[in-house]
């Protein structure tokens, strides 16, 4: 351990905020557990698709494209977000961050309609247990992305309320870790399960 | 420390950086998918690595990962849970696929 | 279709009239609950258990709570096993006197709250109690995700102590394997019960763990680098890493078999696709891990009891430290060593009994450091070194026949049997709950101010190690007589004997229990008798005994500064302590809030619902929940400011007793 050896004793009313940050890192390294374990899930149980329809047979490469954009997109809204946050300009940051839930909002509106398509198929989650594995994998991100568009509705009113207080700009900083986390299971939802399975 | 809450943090050009990275990133991969010009094993050998590196761009630049910038126990942390995802998804997959062989699916 | 407003919950199938031991079960459970309910009314004192312990944030009361929790489920669970063990005592070519679906609950959720609601509350209190003020901290990083995680885990355990009344509980077994778990044969509410208790217990035990992780990497006193740290703080640490690492595996494997039986897919169903094999890897993946979380801080006590109780310093430190540390990340590939009979191949088989084996060594390291550290002590026989001692030996076996289990092909012949049943009992009541009584012996006095009888201290130790032995020999012998886990009724006349020594062994543990009782209300009577005045009753050597005995809300007046693994045995030694500060300062501490019991209850609600298919009042508890979430984060004046002249008040007092004490 390279840190033992040093001294990183700290007072305790010191770097409170530096705390709250690590115990959301560590909170996000948990969540990224869950989502490692769908990911396994999804590829054991990918051929399992008991005479139904695989993916090459459902997924979508524009669409799927269309939803990486727009959260791309979002994670630099974000950034802006927080450039603004960083030289203190309260309404370019309300203004980012209204962008970055607007494009999060169509990004989920977006998958709503491709779960819809696929049910109205008869593909839903109880067809198979690739489906199952499917739906759970994609849902669970898509949930995430809502609780972030929650979050982010909180912390516009707490800007609009409060003023970029300390407090409120460490909370708006662990939400854009928690935003730019979720970009990085798309990452790994986009090459792992569209692609491939487009590619069959 | 600076009175500004997160004052010189956030770098707008490290932001667009990353984004342009992204972009280029993500169209490869689905540019290859699209096109289907190469068989489909080196295909999904493109995708892998281009999501590799799209993630370390992600941490890089939007997550402002550091060797010597972030806190050491972050590093630790996030280095523990590489490790852990790793561990965890090759085997269940060893685990489960070995299983499929033996049973003949 | 029907609406039905409270989802399949109707009183034909809520009550528990399938037989009189289950309705003596449920009326047991609520009177119990009525009596605690009429003493506080009788008593008067509904406010002051609001405002000083349900809603405090001080990580010693929240502690305390934990242990409290712990020790009432540690009944029930032990009711469950003094049951099963009388059932099988009788069950020969009979049906003894529990039906299967009865006894089929009561093995089920006595693992489930053995693990669940006993052991991880047990830990997670003492840990809170203690932790903070070895490392010369006022309180945990995150107060009220302190109490959040309380009131989750206290909401599971209502969760499985509501099933003895309302419904019934799971009879699958406190692994809950498909596809017997499944809707197709379960489609009661069991599975559910103990789907949505380790759901949201496990979410809090998450939050515990970030909570520990923090606080220790955080908020340790100046001069206190990790390798000063009190090596019940190391082992809490690597318990908190795997709490945030390994417990998202059960949330995941919980929630997909929620999924499967709700929302009808095929995670883990023998139709339509479903893997049921994946259920019992992703399971393990949480589960083996999970043994490390619930015996690290066991072994963490163990080293500060036995340092502590021979006087000297703990031998090895730093090999300690390492082995703890590689036990912790050893503890994440072997999870296989659960299901080796499930089919795969000779060389998967192989690499994991291969690992299992190689994390006996750092195990085997740490056992010799704590004969070294005993080697020509000066050892009080305190019941907590009791505990210890009993503990290196018994655990010792406990290791070597999991060595056996580890091997695949003796795995074969063992596996579901008795003997697996022997083994991990030998390995979590010695390596575990002995770990935690001693712990709740050894760290009494710090809680309350006075110490607890030794002498029923001492008879307890000795009925629950003999108890032991008798209750568990047996069962090795058994499996090697054949004899499966779980079994209701049996027709081998040769089991018998050892299955009634079993049950004698079980009767002489309930001894030990109740000796423990005998030993709390003997103390509690005269504990103006056993006050500790100093707050160092042991001749303690880490920094929980600097404090007084109970410690001030704010533990230390002016944070210490240390130089030494074992700190207060050094400023004892330069004579440095309790010495008058020149000058005392205002302390920020955290404010009370209802908050974390609200969230509790709804997170209760929400469960209960889930369970009984009540989509409406579930979605409702969930919403009222996120909504106590947000609006709690819109609070930013959280704490309150102890001023210097009420805390010079409070120090003075100490100082004069302490002098007082000296003068005696």
């Amino acid at each position: 351990m390279s840190i033992a050896g040093k001294d990183t004793a700290v007072l305790p009313e010191a770097d409170v905020y530096e705390q709250r940050a690590l115990g959301f890192w560590l909170y996000l390294m948990s969540d990224a557990i869950i989502f490692a374990l769908l990911f396994a899930t999804y590829l054991v149980m990918v051929g399992n698709t008991a005479g139904g329809p695989g993916g090459g047979d459902l997924f979508s490469l524009s669409h799927t494209f269309g939803e990486t954009l727009l959260l791309l997109t979002s994670s630099l809204t974000f950034g802006l977000a927080s450039v603004a946050l960083d030289s203190g300009n309260r309404r370019q940051l309300l203004g980012w961050l209204a962008v970055t839930f607007a494009l999060g909002l169509g990004f989920v509106a977006m998958e709503l309609r491709e779960f819809h398509g696929l049910i109205a198929l008869g593909a839903g989650p109880e067809r198979s247990g690739f489906l199952s594995a499917f739906f759970t994998l994609v849902g669970t991100h898509g949930l995430h992305v809502s609780a972030g568009l929650v979050f982010i509705l909180v912390m516009m009113a707490q800007v609009a309320v409060k003023g970029l207080s300390r407090p409120v700009a460490s909370r708006l900083e662990r939400l854009g870790l928690f935003w730019h986390f979720l970009d990085i299971v798309w990452i790994g939802i986009f090459s792992a399960v569209y692609l491939p399975g487009i590619l069959q | 420390m600076n009175n500004a809450p997160t004052a010189g943090r956030y770098s707008l050009k490290r932001y667009l950086g990353g984004y342009v990275l992204a972009l280029l990133l993500t169209a490869i991969p689905f540019g290859l998918a699209a096109t289907a010009a190469l068989p489909r094993h080196s295909v999904l050998i493109a995708v892998g690595a281009a999501a590799l590196a799209q993630v370390l761009v992600h941490l890089r630049c939007f997550l402002h990962l550091g060797l010597r910038t972030t806190a050491p126990e972050r590093l630790l942390a996030i280095a523990f849970a590489a490790v852990l995802i790793l561990i965890m998804i090759g085997g269940s997959l060893w685990i489960m696929f070995n299983l499929h062989y033996r049973m003949w699916v | 279709m029907e609406m039905r407003i409270l989802g399949r919950l109707t009183a034909a199938d809520a009550l528990p009239l399938y037989s009189w031991v289950a309705i003596g079960g449920a009326v047991v459970t609520i009177l119990g609950f009525l009596a605690i309910i009429g003493t506080i009314t009788w008593l008067g004192k509904w406010r002051y258990v609001w405002t000083e312990w349900l809603t405090s944030l001080d990580h010693k009361r929240i502690g305390i709570l934990y242990v409290m929790l712990a020790l009432v489920m540690l009944l029930r669970g032990f009711v469950d096993a003094i049951m099963m063990r009388a059932q099988q005592a009788f069950a020969l070519n009979s049906g003894g006197y529990l039906p299967p679906e009865h006894f089929d609950q009561i093995f089920s959720s006595h693992g489930t709250i053995m693990v669940f609601f006993m052991a991880m509350p047990f830990l997670t209190g003492l840990i809170n109690i203690i932790v903070p003020q070895q490392i010369g901290a006022r309180d945990v990083a995150f107060p009220f995700m302190n109490s959040v995680s309380l009131w989750l885990t206290a909401a599971g355990a209502g969760l499985v102590l509501i099933s003895l009344v309302v419904g019934r509980f799971s009879t699958a077994g406190w692994t809950g394997y498909p596809p017997y778990s499944g809707a197709g044969y379960n489609p009661g509410v069991g599975v559910d019960y103990w789907i949505w208790a380790i759901q949201v217990s496990g979410i809090g035990s998450t939050l515990s763990g970030i909570n520990f992780i923090v606080t220790i990497l955080k908020r340790r006193a100046p001069g206190m680098k990790l390798m000063r740290m009190p090596l019940f703080c190391w082992t809490t640490l690597a318990s908190s890493i795997l709490m945030v690492f390994a417990f998202p595996a059960l949330t995941v494997t919980t929630a997909l078999l929620a999924l499967d039986r709700i929302f009808d897919m095929h995670f883990f169903t023998n139709t339509d696709g479903g893997n049921l094999m994946n259920y019992i890897n992703l399971f393990w993946i949480w589960g083996h891990p999970e043994v490390y979380i619930l015996i690290l801080p066991a072994f963490g006590i163990y080293s500060g009891v036995v340092s502590t109780f021979a006087a000297k310093r703990l031998f090895g430190y730093k090999s300690l430290v390492y082995a703890t540390m590689a036990i912790a990340l050893l503890s994440f590939t072997v999870w296989l060593h659960h299901f080796f009979t499930m089919g795969a191949s000779a060389g998967v088989n192989a690499f994991f009994g291969v690992a299992t084996m190689v994390i006996a060594v750092p195990t085997g390291v740490k056992v010799f450091d704590w004969l070294m550290t005993l080697f020509r002590g000066r050892i009080t026989f305190h019941p907590s070194m009791l505990w210890t001692l009993g503990f290196i030996v018994t655990f010792t076996i406990g290791g070597m026949t999991g060595v056996l289990l580890a091997l695949p092909p003796a795995d074969y012949l063992m596996h579901n049997s008795t003997f697996l049943v022997a083994h991990f009992h030998n390995m979590l009541i010695p390596g575990a709950l002995f770990g935690y009584l001693a712990g709740y012996m050894y760290w009494f006095p710090k809680a309350f101010g006075f110490t607890l009888d030794e002498r029923w201290g001492k008879r307890a130790f000795w009925c629950w190690i003999s108890g032991f032995y008798l209750a568990f020999m047996p069962l090795y012998m058994l499996g090697f007589m054949g004899m499966a886990r779980r079994m209701e009724r049996y027709d081998v006349a040769a089991w018998q004997p050892p299955l009634v020594i079993a049950a004698l062994g079980a009767a002489v543990i309930l001894a030990g229990i109740a000796c423990l009782v005998i030993q709390l209300i003997a103390s509690i009577r005269t504990r103006e008798r056993r006050r500790d005045l100093t707050g160092d009753p042991w001749d303690g050597r880490t920094l929980e005994w600097l404090t007084a005995s109970p410690p001030a809300p704010y533990n230390f007046a002016v944070l210490p500064q240390v130089r030494d693994i074992d700190a207060l045995h050094e400023m004892k030694r330069r004579g440095a302590v309790y010495e008058r500060p020149e000058r005392y300062e205002d302390i920020l501490l955290p404010r009370n809030t209802g908050a974390g019991v609200l969230i509790g209850g709804f997170a209760f609600v929400f469960g209960f619902s889930a369970v009984w298919h009540i989509w409406w009042a579930a979605a409702a508890a969930l919403l009222a929940l996120l909504a106590a979430a947000a609006a709690r984060s819109f609070c930013d004046r959280t704490e309150f400011r102890l001023s210097a002249s009420e805390i010079q008040q409070i120090e003075e007092r100490r100082l004069r007793q302490l002098a007082g004490e000296e003068a005696l």
